[in-house]
């Protein structure tokens, strides 16, 4: 092997990535796009919901009830109802989500040392963020009753129960989707990417008859495939470090463990995506053909089979199978652990976790096909 | 890995080479050879095999049967020995569009290995070569056919190869850029280089020092031109103008004193044992006949009725 043959290579490739500025900003942007476009878009999180409060009652108890909905920011009041209003026509029209109804007499019961009722109203056309906000508002009320009781010295409500329950998030304290996505989105993109670039370009020169001419030189086949690859290698590594910063300033999401480690996993798992575009590129004729091929076979297993979005736990058993052949799954595991809680990589090679192990022998798989199918001879 | 190659008398040997794809015999039987320095010119229709030969014999495709040595490498097993000394250029010649002259011809000249000095010196003499003096800069892409295609050469020399493969290199190219390729070749070919070359053109074929003509996979002639137009010694061509050209040559080919009668065009060429003679008589059967106007001349054959003649000759031999 020559390494100044492989430099000319990569030089070449890179000459000719410059050459043409979009798909090199397509390449390094497009990654930070996605980040920006999936990080605000996908988002679990629901805040702020639009609250109309229909408060019969009108006493200081019932607007410190309304208060502590309000000001715990999950709940916006859009709308204060007088007795008696069209609740149907307001949560059909989308003007509020939620309604909390306190009936007359609501300062009084309390007073008396009974128990209060009061409704809340909820939009339950889309089911999860209805039980998010049941959620919320049930927090909120058992909030409320224990300020009561504490501010009750006659001791005419019962007394709390026994245990206190103190809920600890670690890792993503505030239950942050983004948090969450974030490490996903990496491996998306980067599988994405890394695909579709050293696909395309091996195709390209098909396509022109120029790896025709550069079959007839001497350049071995190693030559050649290392010299097309690392130029992309370069480039998503480069694009994963533009995520990062984005992830960081944009999002807030911290590298929480190594930046090495982040680098080693990042390297193992671009093997394997890299080695998966050239194994598109011995089965693509046209650069067209490629771009479907490689769309369709990394990104959509990136999005559905890797536990980016939907939990490999809950799929059926056939589907789970599926997840083990797609390398994101494995990556995701490691990217959370080293992004979220500041695991060292040791930590997914050996027993027993094996991720990383896992990423190790995809990359040798898939590159070791590539690379047969990219040297057997014609005819 | 050291090897030497036997010093060979002919810089390509072929024997009885054959390539199938499936029950398609794109070459059948091949035989041939070329000397050292030659200008070999290999002709055919489409189809004929001229393109997979040269495929085989730049180590590109492997043979079903036979054996080609190229420099004394034999092509299907020592594929990447053959490589290493010779140059191909194809018609789709295969340039980098997106890159400058320059990028290119350092692009090339790094996968053959060059490097320091002797890039430089290859990279002078090939812009200069292909008289793209002060245009390094330019986009490959920017430039005229003629010009690409002299660069597209000097690309596929710089490693300065014994042997030169060319598949159709003139083709969609204006004359005059032919005209100035063919000289490089010339020079290239004074310098030693072999050179094998596939055309269309039957005036490039005029200026190969050998033409091998091949049709549905098998070698039907080969020899310099005036060898191939020796097929005529001792007859004479005849070249027949009058109205219904089809008609004619129908009638002529009937006659006994006729040896061979085709259409060319808007005429017909006959060959017959006397030139007078043949005259004489293809001007009263035709005049009898009430073509008019009609004239009958005699003319040198050239090589497409040569090659016709030996077309028809296989295709008859193979019919029987």
């Amino acid at each position: 092997m020559s390494l100044r043959k492989i430099g000319a290579i990569a030089v070449k490739e890179l000459r000719q990535a410059s050459r043409d500025p979009l798909s090199l900003a397509m390449l390094l942007g497009l990654p930070t796009m996605m980040l920006i476009l999936y990080g605000y878009a996908i988002n679990f999180d629901v805040r702020h919901v639009p609250l109309a409060v229909e408060d019969r009652d009108k006493s200081a108890m019932s607007r410190e009830l309304v208060a502590s909905f309000v000001n715990s920011t999950y709940f916006d009041l859009v709308s204060d109802l007088p007795a008696g209003a069209d609740l149907g026509r307001l949560t059909e029209r989308r003007i509020a989500r939620a309604v909390l109804v306190i009936p007359e007499g609501h300062a009084r019961t309390l007073a008396a040392g009974r128990t209060a009722p009061v409704q809340l109203v909820l939009d339950g056309a889309d089911a999860n963020t209805a039980s998010t906000i049941l959620g919320y508002a049930s927090n909120l009320v058992a909030g409320a009753n224990v300020s009561l009781r504490l501010a009750d010295p006659a001791a005419t409500l019962p007394p709390p129960p026994g245990i206190d329950y103190e809920p600890r998030v670690w890792f993503n304290p505030d239950l942050k989707s983004t948090q969450f996505l974030v490490p996903g989105l990496i491996g998306f993109i980067l599988m994405l990417t890394a695909v579709l670039s050293t696909a395309l370009s091996v195709v390209r020169e098909k396509e022109r008859g120029t790896m025709e001419q550069l079959r007839v030189t001497s350049l071995r086949p190693s030559e050649l495939i290392i010299g097309k690859t690392l130029p992309y290698l370069g480039i998503s590594l480069t694009a994963t470090g533009v995520i990062i910063l984005a992830a960081r300033f944009l999002f807030g999401v911290r590298v929480q463990g190594s930046y090495v480690d982040l680098f080693v996993a990042t390297l193992v798992y671009l093997v394997g995506a890299l080695g998966f575009g050239l194994l598109v590129s011995s089965l693509a004729d046209t650069q067209a053909m490629a771009f479907q091929i490689g769309t369709v076979t990394s990104m959509l297993p990136a999005i559905f089979l890797s536990g980016f979005i939907f939990p490999i736990r809950s799929m059926p058993a056939v589907v789970q199978g599926l997840t083990y052949l797609v390398p994101n799954r494995y990556f995701l595991v490691v990217l959370r652990g080293v992004i979220l809680k500041g695991a060292p990589l040791s930590t997914y090679a050996g027993a027993p976790r094996w991720e990383l192990l896992f990423l190790c022998l995809y990359g040798a798989a898939v590159f070791g096909i590539a690379y047969a199918r990219l040297t057997r001879k014609e005819g | 890995m050291a090897q030497v190659a036997p010093a060979p008398s002919s810089v390509i040997e072929v024997q009885n080479l054959v390539k199938r794809f499936g029950a398609f015999v794109a070459v059948d039987d091949l035989s041939l050879t070329v000397a050292p320095g030659e200008v070999f010119g290999l002709l055919g229709s489409n189809g004929a095999g001229k393109t997979t030969a040269i495929r085989m014999l730049c180590g590109l495709l492997s043979p079903t049967g036979g054996t080609a040595r190229v420099l004394g490498f034999d092509v299907g097993r020592e594929p990447e020995q053959v490589k290493r000394r010779i140059g191909y250029m194809t018609q789709r010649f295969s340039l980098y569009d997106d890159l400058t002259v320059g990028q290119n011809i350092r692009f090339f000249g790094g996968v053959y290995g060059l490097e320091g000095e002797a890039l430089r010196a290859r990279r002078d003499w090939a812009v200069q070569m292909a008289g793209l003096e002060g245009k390094a800069d330019l986009l490959t892409r920017s430039l005229p056919g003629g010009w690409k295609q002299r660069l597209a050469l000097a690309c596929s020399v710089l490693h300065e190869p014994k042997v030169l493969f060319l598949d159709e290199p003139t083709g969609g190219v204006d004359p005059i850029s032919r005209r100035r390729f063919w000289n490089l070749i010339d020079a290239m070919a004074a310098e030693g280089v072999t050179i094998i070359v596939t055309t269309h053109y039957l005036d490039e074929a005029e200026r190969c020092d050998r033409i091998a003509l091949m049709h549905a996979g098998r070698l039907v002639a080969l020899g310099t031109v005036s060898e191939l137009k020796d097929v005529f010694a001792g007859r004479a061509m005849l070249e027949v103008s009058c109205p219904r050209v089809l008609e004619a040559q129908e009638r002529l080919e009937g006659e006994d004193w006729v040896l061979e009668a085709s259409v060319f065009g808007t005429r017909v060429h006959v060959v017959v044992a006397d030139a007078e003679e043949g005259r004489g008589k293809a001007l009263d059967v035709l005049g009898a006949a009430g073509f008019a106007p009609l004239a009958v001349d005699r003319i040198l054959p050239s090589l497409e009725d040569v090659f016709i003649h030996c077309i028809e000759a296989e295709e008859a031999a193979r019919a029987s």
